[in-house]
């Protein structure tokens, strides 16, 4: 199925708890190693027929103003699977 | 004085919010997401809860229903707006307010009665207070850490647009301690606390008085029936 992914993480700045929870429990379990996580979104958009350049632009745009907020998110990016 | 409340699905406290504007003296009109019709009223509150079951993010999908929408372009030409807990989130997810609102520091909801002080009494839903007023009110949230950028939050502060600032406890990480912002013309409020529901003796937070005998919260719609008045 064609689609475009839409990929987001919160900003490096910002503390992130969900990550932050879920490094704790890794290092917990063993994993010393594991210096942090953080956890963002993957975002699919499916279509029916083959993905245009509009559509990447338009899926760009959502990405950016709906999908996303930029105060605390960053888009990291836009794919397309055709 | 007609002031609507929008209900989204996942939302909570319509009713609280209603019942608030009745005890203050006004009539409230239930609104729909769905309808781009906002029946006329005077001034609009969008209540708490989780709207759209906090999908995306808090208000994020409330933010482009058609009710809202249609409170964007009214409050842009002065609409007296009052986002309360998850309506602030929608507010801000609308850019009708700056800055955005992440998971509370500490990672757990809270629920408790929170001291503010009101920093600013010249908003449409704060005319009523003194200036430095210090009130309490219940707050409940997983949410509520207020965040924006060092440039707005210095815009915020220098142009007095923090409304209310917690005392005593931070209870979520908010920045410089805002629990509640105003636009630059004064007509939308975003707080994160719940002034609808210290509105009647008996059901509010409690006082050196007696117990749940708090009623700061009924001053908001008060100030908002005012401001109508005065317009």
């Amino acid at each position: 199925m064609p689609k475009i992914i839409v990929e987001i993480m919160p900003k490096q700045d910002l503390l992130d708890p969900q990550g932050k929870a879920v490094a704790n429990a890794l290092v917990r379990g063993g994993n010393k190693d594991i210096s942090g996580v953080r956890i963002g979104k993957r975002i699919e958009l499916h279509f029916d027929r083959e993905v245009t350049k509009k559509d990447i632009e338009e899926a760009k745009k959502q990405a950016k103003e709906f999908l996303s907020n930029d105060v605390i998110e960053d888009v990291v990016a836009v794919t397309v699977e055709n | 004085m007609r002031i609507g409340v929008i209900t989204y699905p996942g939302t909570l406290d319509d009713r609280d919010a209603q019942r608030a504007i009745r005890l203050a003296g006004g009539t409230p009109v239930p609104l729909w997401h769905a309808d781009d019709d906002l029946k006329k009223v005077d001034a609009v509150v969008l209540p708490g809860g989780f709207s759209y079951g906090d999908y995306l993010r808090c208000g994020a999908i409330a933010a482009k229903a058609p009710a809202t929408k249609e409170v964007i372009k009214k409050a842009q030409q002065g609409l007296p707006v009052l986002g309360i807990c998850n309506g602030f989130q929608v507010l801000v997810e609308s850019h009708l307010l700056p800055g955005g609102l992440i998971r509370n520091e500490h990672q757990h909801f809270i629920c408790r009665d929170q001291k503010l002080r009101v920093e600013n009494n010249q908003t449409a839903w704060t005319n009523l207070f003194e200036k430095g007023e210090e009130i309490v009110i219940p707050l409940k949230n997983g949410e509520g850490g207020y965040i924006a950028t060092e440039d707005t939050i210095k815009m915020l502060e220098e142009e007095n647009r923090v409304v209310f600032r917690y005392l005593e406890l931070n209870p979520n990480g908010s920045m410089n301690d805002i629990a509640g912002l105003t636009n630059e013309r004064g007509n939308v409020v975003g707080l994160m606390p719940h002034p609808e529901h210290a509105v009647e003796p008996g059901f509010g937070p409690d006082t050196a008085v007696a117990t749940r005998s708090g009623i700061d919260g009924l001053k908001f719609f008060q100030s908002a029936l005012k401001a109508l008045v005065n317009s």
